[in-house]
């Protein structure tokens, strides 16, 4: 089905059906077409074909062939088996569950404390000094997701990390490994990750408010917090909205994190401990290709249905 | 010269009864914000910085004051010995990482760029029946999360046999939505529709309209495009991690990765590896982010990256 589309623009210029033209205009948007036929090919190799290949794939069910699972294995038509399977598998809604939980609570912090940096960045009135501070909040976008979930996993850890010996200091058993903590130590991972990058689309978009709405409610004796928050939060609700829809996004994909979390303390997180992970291992450690196909589709549907729902609450609240 | 000199006084003469009057109603407020302000950034920056403090500290350690001495400053300075065990370890595996993600980040960028020029180009310039469709096509897969699509990708590429190849990794590469729709932005912006049509009247050719005038026009597009894609080429490490088998072709993250899940295979302690392997990691692209950085701001303020 959409592999019709993407060739559909090259295809379609030649059987135009609009209002007659010079032939040099039809050449001129046949060469023009032409530019964009590389993206288009490519993005039918790596977006339309793996899709339909995963669609195609999650009919069917690995079965030894010969007796006693001598002679390897085929692929046999299973219908909708591996889907049956899949809305009973406690394993992978418990991790759907899991993150969803986690993501309620953890995206409006993160969001909650980007806002606050931006927020307070906009009112520096020092330019060196507010253009100092945004660099230093830079710092972990420059640092490799893999090497920042390292460095945390590190401070985390018993033998080498601060937070186990400052809490034993203080006569408190900290163990951000826990199953009660390990939330948390994630949750602030991804904060530090995202935080000044966050921080830089909000404050990009805080720097386009009309600067004479808040001089005039300056005038009016409406002091900082006030104006941050019936001013400059509403003007640019839009951009909340959209950090938002990509930090719910990125959630539901989670997996570098969780799975360094594992390697670091493997009884408390398990193999499917995020959708991701219970995917990638039903890939490659049980070789079921056709289930983790299945899986990937229901996967893509829920951020589908999600991202598409959170949109349009959100950009109805706007408009009402 | 002297113009200059009798605009700034003009303007000063402009911005002279605002600057006086601004001060005597704004100050007392204002400077506790500014002190309220400054107290929170100073926060937030401490935040940010002391991990990549912490790791730059104990990259400096051997392994007993790695486990022994505080975290937070240093003890004997041994980057130098770390640095050389990285040097050696494996053969100098850990460079051939180094070259590969190079590779992969900056070739994968380059030439995504390209397309994605040549895409945006034609997206933004030219009306052909389909053009919607492949615009909203564009848009609407900036909902498609790359990790989701990475496991069919594996199984369609283990189909085609080039799994555990460098194509396995760089063909998806290639491949940006959300590199197109900033092309097509920055082309919008950036390319005159008469300058086109000028070229056209003197009879030059749609190809070499595009090499010898869109493509020189673009450079502040197509570096804005090049470095946001090349910083999340370099931090991905699920398409790695799935397509490659043999650590010969890893990248920097598959390979620290490793590193880190298997330390307790081997029998010696790669802890101190592993750390000074991370920070050095980071090298590479805090250059390429701190030399280009004008161009993923404004690339940031224009849309949010994927």
């Amino acid at each position: 089905m959409a592999s019709v589309y993407s060739s559909a623009p090259a295809r379609r210029v030649r059987v135009a059906k609009t209002p007659p033209r010079r032939g040099w205009q039809a050449a001129q948007s046949r060469a023009g077409a032409g530019f964009s036929i590389p993206f288009f090919l490519g993005f039918l190799v790596v977006f339309v074909l793996p899709i339909g290949y995963a669609v195609y794939q999650s009919f069917f069910t690995m079965q030894a062939s010969g007796g006693l699972g001598l002679g390897g294995t085929e692929a046999v038509f299973a219908g909708p088996g591996n889907y049956v399977k899949a809305m009973t598998d406690e394993g992978f809604w418990a991790s759907m569950l899991r993150v969803a939980i986690f993501a309620v609570i953890q995206i409006p912090i993160s969001l909650g404390l980007s806002l606050t940096a931006a927020l307070l960045l906009d009112s520096v009135v020092s330019e060196r000094r507010g253009s100092g501070f945004r660099t230093a909040l830079l710092v972990p976008y420059m640092v490799p997701a893999i090497v920042a979930s390292l460095i945390w996993v590190y401070l985390y850890s018993p033998r080498v990390g601060p937070f186990t010996a400052a809490g034993n200091a203080l006569g408190i058993d900290v163990n951000l490994f826990s199953p009660g903590m390990l939330w948390v130590a994630i949750g602030n991972l991804i904060v530090w990750m995202v935080l000044g990058f966050n921080m830089l689309i909000i404050y990009g978009s805080l720097r386009g408010v009309d600067r004479s709405t808040l001089e005039a409610a300056r005038v009016d004796g409406a002091g900082g917090f006030r104006i941050a928050w019936s001013i400059k939060i509403p003007a640019i609700r839009g951009t909340l909205v959209l950090t938002g829809l990509i930090s719910i996004i990125g959630m539901l994909q989670i997996f570098n994190e969780p799975l360094l979390f594992r390697a670091a303390s493997p009884e408390t997180v398990t193999k499917d401990f995020t959708p991701i992970m219970a995917i990638y291992s039903q890939a490659f450690t049980s070789n079921d290709y056709s289930y983790a196909a299945a899986l990937s589709i229901i996967l893509a549907a829920v951020v589908g249905l999600l991202s598409f729902g959170f949109y349009t609450l959100t950009t109805r609240k706007e408009t009402s | 010269m002297s113009t200059g000199v009798l605009e700034t006084a003009t303007a000063g003469v402009e911005k002279a009864p605002r600057g006086s009057g601004r001060p005597r109603r704004r100050r007392p407020s204002s400077t506790r914000e500014q002190t309220v302000a400054a107290v929170g950034l100073i926060l937030f920056a401490l935040y940010s910085i002391a991990p990549v403090w912490w790791l730059i500290v104990n990259a400096t350690k051997d392994r007993q004051d790695l486990y022994n001495s505080n975290g937070l400053w240093f003890a004997d300075f041994n980057l130098g010995a770390n640095l050389s065990d990285l040097v050696t370890y494996d053969d100098g595996v850990f460079f051939r990482w180094m070259l590969n993600t190079v590779l992969y980040s900056g070739g994968g960028a380059a030439v995504c760029t390209l397309i994605s020029i040549a895409a945006g180009y034609s997206l933004s310039k030219f009306r052909f029946l389909g053009r919607g469709l492949g615009l909203g096509l564009v848009i609407g897969s900036f909902l498609i999360p790359s990790t989701l699509i990475t496991v069919p990708l594996f199984l369609l590429f283990s189909q085609l046999g080039i799994v555990d190849t460098v194509w396995a990794v760089l063909i998806p590469l290639f491949i940006s939505p959300f590199g197109v729709y900033l092309a097509k932005v920055y082309v919008d912006g950036a390319v005159p529709d008469e300058l086109l049509e000028a070229a056209r009247l003197d009879g030059a050719s749609e190809q070499r309209i595009f090499l010898q005038m869109v493509l020189p026009m673009m450079r502040t597009g197509a570096a804005t495009v090049f470095v946001l894609l090349f910083v999340s080429n370099w931090n991905n490490f699920f398409l790695p991690l799935t397509m490659l088998r043999g650590s010969d072709k890893w990248t920097l993250a598959v390979g620290l990765y490793s590193w880190f899940a298997n330390r307790a295979d081997t029998s010696v302690d790669r802890t101190a590896l592993t750390l000074v392997g991370a920070l050095i990691s980071i090298i590479p692209l805090a250059i390429v982010m701190v030399s280009m950085q004008r161009y993923w701001r404004t690339g940031v303020a224009l849309g949010a990256v994927k």
